[in-house]
């Protein structure tokens, strides 16, 4: 307790003998300082406060998509959806089943399209066909198409890769 | 700083005390912490032509603590697995707000940690601190260096982009090298015998639980002995001041040098925002194990002066493997750097101009493999 | 054991093994005492081991006397004897119905390999070679001329003469030799036109084998060219779309009424190169222009048509310039270059749209194409405004750092003048 207000004392002298001007000066850097403190760490704790909050869509999809909602696609329909960083297609087949493969062709990269008539996936650049199991069964491409797992979960149908067995 | 004061008389009440003496009257009652600060309120710094030196430890720790901090930050995004890895930092600095800047302050600061590090351990040699009493000073930081580039080499990898993909899998060729224990050394860094995967698991896990652990223990030791010890003076100094003591000057630590550290530390962070903001940190293209390296892979930057020199040794010495001997050649020089104040006092005098030597060769040599590295081809 | 069991065993075993050795030498090494001879003469005499053990014949356990005749067990002149069947050399004249043989002998051929055709000499027959052939033409092509003879591999090794890496060549030796060719009314350009073309490059440097050669379009066996009007037969195969679009074209009716040969008017047949929107201008790439007159309708339509997809390309690439400006300036764009993907596919399908001959097809085509531009536009613009506006949040942050680091310095040079002037006092 006596060392308390002996520094207090101290400080209280010390601003005295100091004189007026000074003072002031002082109190205006300190001001200057305490402000530019602030604003400096203000431009840390902003950015990292607006980090903190989870943004809306909560996954790009290297792994696991969601590529439609049920009820989008018909028997015999397709839709092509991103997954990761290269297009892929869903369709439904005629029994109402969901096939989830890569959709860039294997033989020069062109986006591949599913035809209804054919039931084959085809790709339109070099008369490429493709099963939906994705072999290449027809014309250039030199390997099968990548196939995902898909899962219905509620009315989310969600494509992932397949795991390794 | 303190909050003002009514002007009035010594000696008064409690309501009298600002907040600060007041906290620090509660804390003395239970821990006699004026005691406890009092060392650190008479903790002095040298000041000469070559003072600046003293402010690098404070910017390397300073550099650390912002990686602890992004790094932590960008732990809440990041997810380790060839399957998710380049996505999810495609995710964090695409669509989290101000994911970016986390991201790329996170490299920047890592590269700058690293510079930070080695200059500051130059500066020891060449000002000499670390004689005696320093030795363990000096020993805890060179494991730090080495604690550095380990954090460096793990990190890298993190992303899962092509170059850092074949680098590591280039540094971890060399490190199988190795005579004896190479081979399992190489299995245990990459869990397995190539890179996969596992070796991204293993290198998460090394990074952001092995490698802190060990370095802020470290660190707290380094720093304990650098209050124990007091800052080195040089030794040219120290006997000129000891003949004529009122000739040293001194700055006191509180406040004095630690606002300059302050404001270098601010400085720091200045360069920090800008080459986060101008020059960000690419993210790359996603690593293809099955595509053949891309010419022109290269390590980082504070691993070049180590590969441009295994790549210029011919391929066979003697009866052995050039690469081999390399490799040993720069752990001997690594051994011999860490024990480097036990040869200070060897043969009278020639031990420390050895080693003022070996320090202007050593740097010398790192500046110039590395140029060389990025010169080449 | 004792002793004299165990040498019983011994000498059972050295017995069987021997049996062995012998038996399964005279299996696998069919005799053919021919090479020891052959092996060691001149040419055109010279045959070696090395060659011939790099034929599929001898591999599946042929001997030279299944071709030539006489004795491949004897060792002396007698094997040659005419009493031992033998040929001697075969005449050229001989040689498809020598190979026919067996090659036409669906059930010999069968134990050798069930999956291979036995229809080649049929085919040839009606092949430009055989036709001539059959009319007593010696220099025409035959069966050893391509596939070679004593060390004949099959087309999937790359080392055959008929692998498809090798067609090409093979052809040139004879259709691209001018002064042998000098009797024929054939041009002997196809081989270096064929080099510079497309479907060359794909094949020969991107090592695509399923790009086309000589025999994809002119047969192998049955080489002939295709006729005028099945030339767009031949093209479908793979550019389907093309030819769809092609076949319920105005064109179509034109070219056959003509005897046009279809696609080859406009981008030739052997030297195929990268159609590119210059065959649509006026220049000397120019195809449309080389029947239709300047100023009638169709020289607008064409005017108009190249406008717009020159418009599209023009777009693309702008867009592709400001994403490669932000991208390089640090900005994330990897969607919108997903988008230039999907832009650049609408481009190509205008112009696969063109062989329609309708303006209003290509349009639409030409339309989807510049709305996804116009999005990826958006896009650069959008990444380059937050590069600047991340640049400007940059400079006010750095703003109150400096600040900051000032008033730390003022600050310190007043508390040191302070203390100072305290000490003093």
């Amino acid at each position: 307790m006596n060392s308390g207000s002996i520094e207090q004392s101290k400080e209280q002298i010390s601003r005295h003998v100091a004189g007026s001007t000074p003072s002031r000066r002082r109190r205006f850097l300190e001001f200057l300082l305490g402000g530019g403190i602030f604003a400096s760490i203000a431009s840390v704790v902003y950015p990292v406060w607006r980090y903190l909050i989870p943004p809306p869509v909560t996954d790009l999809g290297g792994d696991e998509v969601v590529a439609s909602k049920v009820g989008d696609l018909k028997p015999k329909g397709s839709k092509i959806f991103r997954f990761g960083n290269r297009p892929a297609l869903l369709l439904m087949t005629a029994e109402g089943e969901y096939l989830a493969l890569s959709a860039v062709c294997t033989h020069l990269s062109c986006t591949v399209q599913y035809r209804n008539d054919l039931q084959q996936i085809w790709c339109a650049c070099h008369n490429g066909l493709y099963d939906l199991a994705g072999r290449n069964i027809s014309g250039p491409p030199p390997r099968p198409l990548e196939s995902y797992q898909v899962h219905v979960r509620g009315d989310e149908i969600v494509v992932t890769r397949k795991r390794e067995g | 700083m303190c909050a003002a004061t009514k002007s009035s008389l010594p000696g008064s009440g409690r309501d009298n005390l600002s907040a600060l003496t007041r906290a620090r009257n509660w804390l003395d009652e239970r821990f006699h912490w004026a005691t406890l600060i009092g060392p650190l309120k008479e903790k002095s710094v040298p000041i000469h032509r070559l003072s600046y030196w003293y402010f690098l430890g404070g910017i390397t720790l300073f550099l650390f603590l912002i990686q602890v901090g992004t790094g932590i930050l960008l732990l809440l995004y990041y997810r380790p697995g060839a399957n998710e890895a380049f996505e999810s930092v495609q995710y964090i600095v695409t669509r989290v707000q101000f994911g970016w800047l986390v991201r790329s302050v996170h490299s920047w600061a890592a590269n700058l940690m690293v510079l930070s590090a080695f200059i500051h351990m130059f500066s020891v040699v060449f000002l000499r601190s670390y004689r005696k009493p320093r030795e363990l000073t000096w020993i805890s930081g060179m494991l730090l260096l080495f604690l550095v580039m380990g954090f460096g080499f793990s990190g890298y990898l993190l992303p899962w982009n092509t170059l850092a993909f074949f680098a590591t899998k280039v540094g971890t060729e060399i490190t199988g090298q190795l005579p004896v224990i190479g081979h399992s050394l190489m299995v245990f860094l990459r869990g397995g015998e190539d890179v996969t995967t596992a070796t991204l698991t293993r290198f998460f896990g090394f990074h952001v639980a092995v490698l802190p652990l060990l370095t802020t223990f470290l660190v707290l030791v380094h720093l304990a002995l650098v209050q124990y010890f007091g800052i080195s003076i040089p030794p040219g100094l120290e006997s000129r001041w000891k003949a004529a003591p009122d000739q040293k000057r001194e700055m006191k630590f509180f406040p004095n040098f630690f606002l300059r550290e302050l404001m270098a530390w601010y400085i720091t962070l200045a360069i920090l925002g800008a080459l986060a903001a101008i020059l960000p940190w690419e993210l790359g293209t996603k690593a293809d194990p099955f595509a053949p390296a891309p010419a022109g892979i290269r390590p980082e930057w504070y691993f070049m002066f180590m590969f441009q020199t295994l790549k210029k040794i011919p391929a066979k010495v003697w009866f052995m493997d050039g690469e081999v001997i390399g490799i040993l050649l720069f752990g001997l020089a690594g051994a011999l750097w860490l024990l480097l104040p036990f040869f200070d006092q060897a043969a009278r005098g020639r031990g420390r101009r050895f080693i003022m030597g070996a320090g202007i060769f050593a740097l010398s040599y790192i500046i110039a493999m590395t140029t060389y590295g990025y010169l080449a081809k | 054991m004792a002793i004299w069991q165990s040498k019983a065993i011994a000498k059972t075993g050295f017995i069987l093994a021997a049996a062995l050795f012998l038996a399964g030498s005279a299996r696998s090494e069919t005799q053919n005492t021919c090479l020891d001879c052959h092996g060691a003469l001149d040419p055109p005499l010279q045959v070696t081991p090395e060659q011939f053990a790099s034929d599929i014949h001898s591999q599946k356990g042929l001997t030279c006397a299944d071709c030539h005749g006489g004795d491949p067990t004897k060792a002396d002149p007698d094997a040659m004897s005419k009493a031992a069947g033998f040929r001697g050399k075969i005449e050229r004249s001989q040689v498809p119905q020598l190979c026919g043989r067996c090659h036409s002998d669906a059930a010999y051929m069968r134990k050798y390999n069930p999956t291979l055709r036995t229809d080649q000499l049929s085919q040839y027959q009606t092949s430009v070679h055989g036709k001539l052939f059959a009319k007593g033409d010696r220099k025409v092509a035959v069966c050893i001329d391509c596939h070679g003879v004593h060390d004949l591999r099959p087309p999937s090794d790359t080392r055959s003469k008929v692998h498809p890496l090798n067609i090409a060549q093979t052809c040139a030796r004879c259709h691209a030799d001018t002064s042998y060719m000098k009797k024929y009314s054939v041009p002997t350009d196809q081989f270096a036109q064929y080099s510079n073309s497309v479907h060359h490059d794909a094949l020969a440097i991107r090592g695509d084998l399923s790009a086309p050669t000589c025999t994809t379009c002119h047969g192998n066996h049955g080489a002939t060219p295709p006729g005028v009007d099945s030339v767009h037969n031949v093209c479908s195969k793979c550019h389907a779309f093309q030819d769809q679009m092609f076949q319920r074209s105005t064109h179509k009716v034109a070219f056959q009424s003509a005897g046009l040969p279809g696609c080859v008017v406009c981008h030739g047949n052997h030297g195929i190169t990268h159609a590119t929107d210059a065959k649509l201008g006026t220049g000397p790439q120019a195809a449309c222009m080389t029947c239709h007159k300047p100023g009638d309708i169709c020289d607008q339509q064409r005017g108009e048509i190249l406008s717009s997809l020159t418009d599209l390309d023009h777009a693309i690439k702008n867009a592709d310039k400001l994403l490669s400006m932000a991208e390089s300036s640090g900005m994330e764009v990897s969607q919108a270059r997903l988008d230039e993907d999907q832009a650049r596919d609408a481009l190509t399908k205008a112009r696969v749209t063109i062989h329609s001959f309708k303006k209003e097809l290509i349009d639409q085509d030409i339309q989807a194409g510049l709305k996804i531009a116009a999005k990826n536009l958006q896009a650069g613009q959008a990444a380059l405004a937050e590069r600047d506006y991340r640049r400007k949040g940059l400079g006010v942050a750095l703003m109150f750092i400096l600040l900051t680091v000032g008033g730390l310095f003022l600050y310190v040079r007043q508390l040191e003048r302070d203390t100072h002037v305290q000490n003093a006092k």
